[in-house]
């Protein structure tokens, strides 16, 4: 069986990935894919975690399943608040959202 | 009736007319009729009160009252221990005044509704301030009001009880005087050096004032001397023999004859008495009724009356034997009596003329008083006011016939001119008959009229007391019926002169009646001076009795302190008042009525050349005053200005404000720069700070989150490196 390290370190890469994605990007549906992948960093922490540490118990998959509602949610959310944006402004790219300054 | 009875009415005589002129001049100014029936009613009753006093008291007999006057007194400022009193006294000479004032008073006020022109139409082309040209006065209901506190400022000196009170009505005439004199204060005349209205009223105003400074003095010294200005007070037996051992400040002098001379200058002033005499003349300027109210009823007698009043002062100086005498008094009553005769000589102005005449009948009984002749002057006090107020009323009258006559031909005359009359006998008989006999009592016309009864009186005390004063009153007298003789010649006698004197009218009946009832008195009043032993009349009028009837009921006023002496009836001075009142009447009557003056003829006194220059000017007294006082003063008050106001205070004070100004701007430039730059210095560099800044809101979430995300590594590897 594989070290729970390589685990790690694939959700580490993965949410250093997102977080990359979320800073780096302009267009917001890159952004909120971004998100996705950060909770699915999380993800895989917790159900490594309880595969590795507490098998017993299905708290680690419960909680996963709780994010992956919340993250459907927040897809949601974000999708519609980024339509709306671009029904207004006819763009995405978040450079152009700077209206909250000064 | 009770004391408190007659003590309430005593207190309303005063009141009355003061309460319409209140009512007159802030309620019924616009309403003339209603406005005069104030005035009359106000006095009327006055008047009536005045004589249910009078008559309440004379049966009594004077020395009753003079023992228990009816007295009404009240505190009215407390002054520490004590109080200055208001108070109303009635004694005998108080009652005899009281008989006199409000007849003469109600007689003028009635006259100057005929006098105003009741009976025309308010003319629209009349301004205020000035003579009606054949209209109502302008200023009708006012000259009601003025009267009104006139009289009632006079009632109130001769009601009072004590000399505060009647120091207040005493001012309060010397205030109506000026608000009457002045009163049309809009007239101008063509002529620069004839003196106007308003400045007659300062003029008047300033003079008196003059006098009325050593009187407030008087009052005042008496007062720190007595504690008391009550009359009664004053007028024991102790006090005045106590006044009169005291030093005064003047070595060698009483105290009493001090206070009374500073009492007496104010009395100079106000009856018009050299060398404070030149305001009365000029104060003819006022209407003809002010005239009379001034001449007659109030003001100048106001001046006597306080003398009398104040007398007995002198009594701590006298000795039992003989009555108080004041040189000075006597001197000055004298001089003026003489001097004003003499000017009165060549006077052409038909109230100037009486006006001097008044001047000489106060310097009669001034001197009188002056020799100890109480009750004598007291007496000519009264039959003066009766006679002396049918003049100016009747002179009144002859200027409105006059004015109508100019009024009718359009003539452009002086009215008051008599020069520019004659003839009015036929056109004014009533107004002439009245003058007749006002003008007969003056110069003291043989037994029929009242003048004749007091001058005697005075001259026959002169004689006994004071011969030189005698001789200088005798010619005074001589004088006074040449020019009444003069007077009334050029007046009513020959044939009119000017058109306007042709076509002068009757005036009308509120003008004659007045002139009719005074002309009554002016005749019988002299009867209560009639000597028990003078012959013939005596025994009729007397029976029995020892003194005259007006000696016997004034005298005793102030009998508990002076005895006097009132000489028993002579020959010599009753036959020297004959002879001088009938010879000047007869000089008159040769120089003047023998042939009346032509129109255009010259006054045949013009021949005496430089004399009657002298006379016509007045002894230059106008213009000795102005050179020695008006224009020093005029002179020091420029250079007092110019130095002392421009130079010193205006220097001194221009000099602080330049300082303060100076101060203000070193603060100000202070303020600017330190202060305000300070704190604006302070405001930009926040401002600054804050422009540069906000620049870190860039407005990109993505920024915030890198900051945030790179804060956390920072976090983050703190606490590793303080983990490990």
């Amino acid at each position: 069986m594989v070290p729970i390290t390589w685990y790690l370190l694939v959700g580490a890469a993965l949410f250093c990935i997102g977080v990359f994605g979320v800073l780096a990007r302009r267009n917001a549906i890159a952004i909120l894919m971004g998100i996705e992948l950060m909770l699915n960093a999380v993800n895989i922490n917790l159900v490594a975690f309880w595969r590795y540490l507490a098998p017993t118990v299905a708290t680690g998959q419960v909680f996963a399943l709780f994010v992956l509602t919340v993250a459907a949610a927040e897809a949601a959310v974000g999708l519609a608040l980024i339509i709306a944006i671009y029904r207004h402004r006819a763009s995405v790219n978040v450079e152009q959202i700077d209206l909250l300054k000064w | 009736m009770t004391h408190e009875t007659l003590s309430t009415l005593t207190w309303l005589i005063p009141v009355l007319p003061l309460a319409a002129f209140f009512a007159i001049l802030l309620l019924t100014r616009k309403y003339h009729a209603l406005s005069h029936t104030l005035a009359i009613g106000a006095i009327g009753i006055s008047l009536v009160l005045a004589q249910i006093i009078f008559w309440t008291v004379v049966p009594g007999g004077g020395a009753h009252l003079a023992e228990e006057p009816i007295r009404g007194t009240y505190d009215w400022m407390p002054t520490g221990s004590s109080a200055l009193q208001i108070g109303v006294m009635v004694d005998p000479l108080t009652a005899i005044m009281l008989f006199m004032v409000p007849i003469a008073c109600f007689l003028i006020i009635f006259y100057s509704v005929g006098y105003s022109n009741f009976d025309k139409q308010p003319d629209p082309h009349d301004h205020p301030g000035q003579p009606p040209h054949n209209g109502r006065e302008p200023l009708y209901s006012r000259f009601f009001a003025f009267l009104s506190l006139f009289a009632a400022a006079m009632l109130t000196l001769v009601v009072a009880d004590n000399l505060l009170l009647l120091f207040v009505g005493w001012e309060v005439m010397g205030l109506c005087s000026y608000l009457l004199i002045g009163f049309w204060y809009a007239r101008n005349y063509d002529d620069p050096g004839q003196i106007t209205p308003r400045q007659a009223a300062i003029k008047a105003f300033l003079t008196t004032r003059v006098g009325d400074v050593f009187m407030l003095i008087g009052i005042v010294a008496l007062y720190s001397l007595t504690g008391t200005l009550s009359f009664r007070e004053i007028f024991t037996p102790e006090m005045t023999q106590k006044l009169g051992v005291l030093p005064s400040v003047i070595v060698g002098i009483p105290a009493a004859q001090f206070i009374f001379f500073l009492l007496f200058a104010g009395t100079i002033g106000k009856s018009a008495q050299f060398p404070l005499h030149t305001w009365l003349p000029d104060a003819m300027e006022g209407p003809t009724p002010v005239s009379a109210m001034i001449h007659a009823a109030a003001m100048v007698s106001a001046g006597v009356y306080f003398v009398i009043r104040m007398f007995p002062l002198l009594a701590g100086s006298a000795t039992p034997e003989s009555p108080p005498t004041f040189a000075v008094m006597a001197f000055i009553g004298a001089f003026s009596a003489l001097m004003a005769s003499t000017i009165a000589l060549a006077q052409n102005d038909v109230k100037k003329v009486l006006a001097y005449s008044t001047i000489a009948q106060l310097g009669y009984m001034i001197a009188a008083l002056g020799i100890g002749a109480y009750v004598a002057a007291a007496f000519h006090l009264i039959t003066h006011a009766f006679f002396k107020a049918l003049l100016f009323l009747g002179s009144g009258s002859i200027i409105h016939g006059v004015e109508h006559g100019a009024h009718h031909t359009g003539e452009h005359l002086d009215p008051q001119d008599m020069l520019n009359m004659g003839g009015l006998r036929k056109k004014m008989p009533l107004t002439f008959w009245t003058f007749l006999v006002g003008g007969l009592s003056l110069a003291g016309f043989p037994l029929i009229t009242a003048g004749f009864w007091s001058k005697d009186e005075i001259l026959a005390d002169a004689l006994a007391h004071a011969p030189l004063v005698f001789w200088v009153l005798a010619i005074s007298a001589f004088l006074t019926a040449f020019y009444t003789m003069r007077q009334i010649s050029l007046t009513f006698l020959g044939k009119p002169r000017t058109e306007s004197a042709a076509h002068a009218k009757e005036s009308h009946w509120t003008m004659t009646a007045p002139l009719v009832i005074l002309a009554v008195f002016a005749l019988l009043a002299g009867f209560v001076g009639v000597k028990p032993d003078f012959p013939g009349l005596g025994p009729i009028l007397r029976p029995g009795a020892t003194g005259t009837a007006f000696e016997s009921f004034v005298a005793p006023t102030i009998e508990n302190v002076v005895r006097l002496e009132v000489p028993a009836f002579e020959v010599t001075p009753l036959v020297a008042s004959i002879v001088v009142a009938l010879g000047g009447l007869l000089v008159g009557w040769w120089v003047y009525a023998r042939r009346p003056l032509a129109a255009g003829q010259p006054d045949p006194l013009t021949k005496l050349g430089g004399l009657h220059t002298f006379l016509k000017n007045k002894w230059y007294f106008d213009e000795v005053y102005d050179w020695a006082f008006v224009q020093p003063s005029i002179r020091l008050g420029v250079a007092v200005y110019k130095w002392i106001d421009r130079w010193l205070i205006d220097g001194l004070l221009h000099a602080i404000a330049r300082g303060a100004w100076r101060l203000a701007e070193a603060f100000r430039a202070f303020d600017r720069v330190v202060i305000n730059g300070g704190v604006d210095a302070f405001v930009n560099g926040i401002k600054a700070f804050g422009r540069w800044f906000r620049e870190v809101q860039t407005g990109w979430v993505q920024q915030y989150l890198y900051v945030a995300v790179l804060g956390l590594l920072v976090l983050a590897a703190i606490y590793l490196a303080l983990m490990s």
